[in-house]
């Protein structure tokens, strides 16, 4: 120990002695630092874990993307298992359902038992009668668990099925959540503790910059941006990332930094000689960390929320999310066909809503775990 | 005060050159008047002060908020930049004026002085353990390697009553109370043997109870180790405990200075009787003759070439407002005041008495 004063060492000595005989009674003495690290993060991490638990809506959230998260898994399993790559491939796969129609005059009343004189001719042979009872091969197929090869949510209007293509989408939704969200968080952390630490010039064209993408219109631009370029699923994480990651996110942890930027251990950690990247990197934002985990959550829901729009329009070149099952139904007109088709949109329009849900509700959660007022008590 | 008044300034008690020199020490704050136009208004919230601390000698800063004296410990430890003056600081090795000084030599410096701060709650980062806490200046300074660090912690949350030591040393500020906390604060701002630390008002955010055991600790180990205190406060009974010297301060002026028991018992400015006349005596039957003052501090924006306290000072004259602030002149044992009427003053309260 290198001391600048030669009393300190001499009053080492002297306390080293007296404390030699007192007992080091707790757990973390005389264990290297990295330890000792880990087990007061695993404890803070238990507390934190503890506090959450207690909040009903969070962990419905949780459960919500737990199940999610064991549908992306399924996925591959299933693929390797016990799906026929030929039949059950989201993209290329193809099975036409042999379904039994009785064919009836006019309008038929039940659409998945009947069939109109009409098309009967059109699609089998002009000999048919009305009364007769004819097999015809149907894309897209309700759900049945029947046949071989049975399609538990149906099949779509190119006679794909909808549950391995609702599981695939289910991987790259998240793939796309926590690259946008990551992305996010990592620019609107930097972006707002140098903001607040440093000031001045800084903080004024930073905010300039936050203000100019906050006022864009995320979902035109991005409309715009991938007509123009072919755009992929992670250039749409960094792209949501870096224009969400500027915009709001980066101004709310502007201000979080802010009120801890006038906390006196600053101005501590200044008296001591710290740098200013000390101060910003051992002060600023691990006191900021916190409330932008909370604002990765709303990230992910923002990114799976835009991602399914813009795969609606046919604008990313991505082979399959749910985005792309909705515009398939819409392309082959079947979108206001109502409930009669429901499996071609429901499970997919069904699983962002309920992704997104559980993605805010945990926000949600950490949101009362970070601010104790929030708390009901 | 300008620097040709030097040989009036406040000497230090002892014959040996002064830790701390500082000399007609400005911080005046501009008010921000739109982005394009330069400021014509400034905040004279240190105005030329001057004063000495000698090496182990605890200089007590009285006075009520917003006098100044934050902003003088502040710039002594570097966390302002004055605007005028110079702070002459000598170590053993060491020597300059540390009043401009930028970057590396700012670093270096520090390695010499630290604050302990008002609010045991504020001064520590609660996601960071007593340990890093503590040995914060080692780790910016690179000073040892980490079970040196943290030996020299131990050694020191021993040396401020945290026993047993070990059992702190992993601990969150949370899980302290706020004496013990502050206790911390004093150990951070032992760490790097410093040989001054500014103190702003480091105990009265604490409980009555624990802030006599607190100020104990302070001055024992200032003894001990030789430090020299700004002893930041507005407690008059908490800088008779503390402090060899008292300043007062008034609107960003020194306007008495001199030994503790001589302030108390002899004050002469009008300002400082009238804070001494406002500390309760537990003891009915004594007759004081109070000094009292109306009104409430004014803002020191561009003050006009008068007396500071003129405003509240219930013996001003015409002397005092066509004329510059007063400068101190000795009045005693180093005893320094900065006030026209000492002598008119002194003799009507005298009459007054009796």
């Amino acid at each position: 120990m290198t001391t600048t004063k030669d009393q300190g060492a001499d009053h080492g000595a002297a306390t080293g002695a007296v404390a030699a005989g007192s007992p080091a009674s707790d757990a973390f003495a005389h264990q290297p630092l990295w330890k000792v690290r880990l087990a007061l993060w695993r404890r803070s991490l238990g507390k934190t874990w503890g506090l959450f638990r207690e909040n009903k809506m969070g962990m419905f959230g949780l459960g919500l993307i737990l199940l999610f998260a064991c549908m992306a898994i399924a996925h591959p399993i299933l693929m390797a298992t016990v799906w026929d790559p030929k039949i059950y491939d989201p993209v290329t796969g193809y099975s036409a359902v042999e379904l039994q129609f009785v064919i009836v005059e006019g309008e038929p009343t039940d659409p998945s038992t009947q069939i109109s004189l009409q098309e009967a001719r059109l699609r089998l042979n002009p000999t048919v009668k009305v009364g007769q009872t004819v097999t015809i091969p149907v894309q897209p197929a309700p759900p049945s668990l029947k046949g071989p090869n049975p399609h538990l949510l149906g099949t779509d209007p190119q006679g794909r099925d909808i549950l391995s293509q609702l599981l695939y989408s289910t991987r790259a939704a998240f793939f796309l959540g926590a690259v946008a969200a990551l992305t996010t968080v990592l620019i609107a952390t930097t972006v707002g503790s140098i903001a607040a630490y440093f000031g001045g010039f800084i903080d004024g064209s930073l905010m300039r910059l936050s203000d100019l993408i906050l006022l864009m219109p995320l979902l035109p631009v991005l409309i715009l941006v991938s007509a123009l370029f072919e755009i992929n699923m992670v250039m749409l994480g960094l792209m949501i990332g870096v224009l969400g990651g500027f915009g709001g996110v980066a101004i709310v942890l502007k201000a979080q930094a802010l009120s801890v930027k006038v906390k006196s251990y600053i101005d501590a950690a200044r008296v001591a000689g710290g740098t200013h990247w000390h101060i910003v990197l051992r002060h600023i934002i691990p006191n900021v960390l916190p409330l932008s985990f909370l604002y990765m959550m709303f990230g992910v829901t923002e990114a799976i929320a835009i991602e399914a729009t813009l795969s609606f329009f046919g604008l990313l070149n991505v082979p399959m999310t749910w985005g792309i099952m909705i515009n398939t139904a819409q392309n082959n007109g079947y979108l206001l066909s109502g409930t009669s088709y429901w499996w071609l949109l429901f499970p997919a329009g069904l699983a962002v809503t309920f992704l997104c849900f559980g993605f805010f509700l945990v926000g949600r959660g950490m949101d009362e775990v970070i601010n104790p007022r929030l708390r009901a008590r | 005060m300008t620097v040709a008044d030097r040989s009036m300034a406040p000497s230090a008690p002892s014959s040996e050159l002064p830790l701390l020199d500082i000399v007609d020490l400005q911080m005046h704050f501009p008010v921000s008047r739109g982005l394009f136009r330069a400021p014509t208004e400034f905040v004279h919230a240190v105005d030329g002060i001057s004063f000495e601390i000698a090496p182990g000698e605890s200089l007590g800063l009285v006075g009520e908020s917003g006098c100044g004296k934050s902003t003088t410990g502040r710039m002594l430890v570097k966390l302002l930049e004055p605007t005028g003056g110079s702070i002459m600081f000598r170590d053993r090795d060491y020597e300059r004026d540390v009043a401009h000084i930028k970057g590396k030599e700012t670093k270096e410096f520090r390695r010499r002085v630290q604050m302990i701060f008002q609010d045991p709650y504020e001064s520590m980062n609660p996601r960071r353990t007593i340990f890093d806490t503590v040995s914060e200046p080692l780790a910016v300074q690179k000073v040892g390697n980490v079970p040196e660090r943290e030996q020299r912690v131990l050694e020191l949350l021993r040396l401020v009553g945290l026993t047993p030591a070990e059992n702190f040393l992993f601990r969150y500020p949370h899980e302290l109370s706020g004496g013990q906390r502050q206790r911390v604060a004093v150990a951070r701002a032992l760490v790097m043997n410093p040989s001054f630390i500014v103190a702003d008002e480091p105990t009265s955010m604490l409980d009555v109870s624990i802030r006599i055991s607190v100020m104990e600790l302070m001055a024992g180990l200032a003894r001990e180790f030789q430090v020299s205190y700004l002893y930041i406060t507005h407690d008059l009974a908490v800088a008779r405990y503390m402090c060899d010297r008292i300043a007062v301060m008034y609107l960003g002026k020194i306007v008495e200075i001199g030994p503790t028991e001589e302030i108390l018992s002899r004050p002469q400015h009008p300002y400082t009787r009238a804070l001494l006349s406002a500390v309760p005596v537990p003891d009915p039957s004594q007759k004081r003759t109070a000094v009292e003052i109306k009104g409430g501090v004014s803002k020191p924006v561009n003050p006009p070439p008068e007396c500071r306290f003129i405003e509240r000072c219930p013996f001003a004259a015409e002397v005092c407002r066509t004329n510059p602030h007063p400068p101190l002149e000795l009045r005693g044992d180093r005893h320094y005041v900065a006030c026209y009427r000492v002598d008119e003053i002194n003799a009507a309260i005298a009459a007054a008495a009796g």
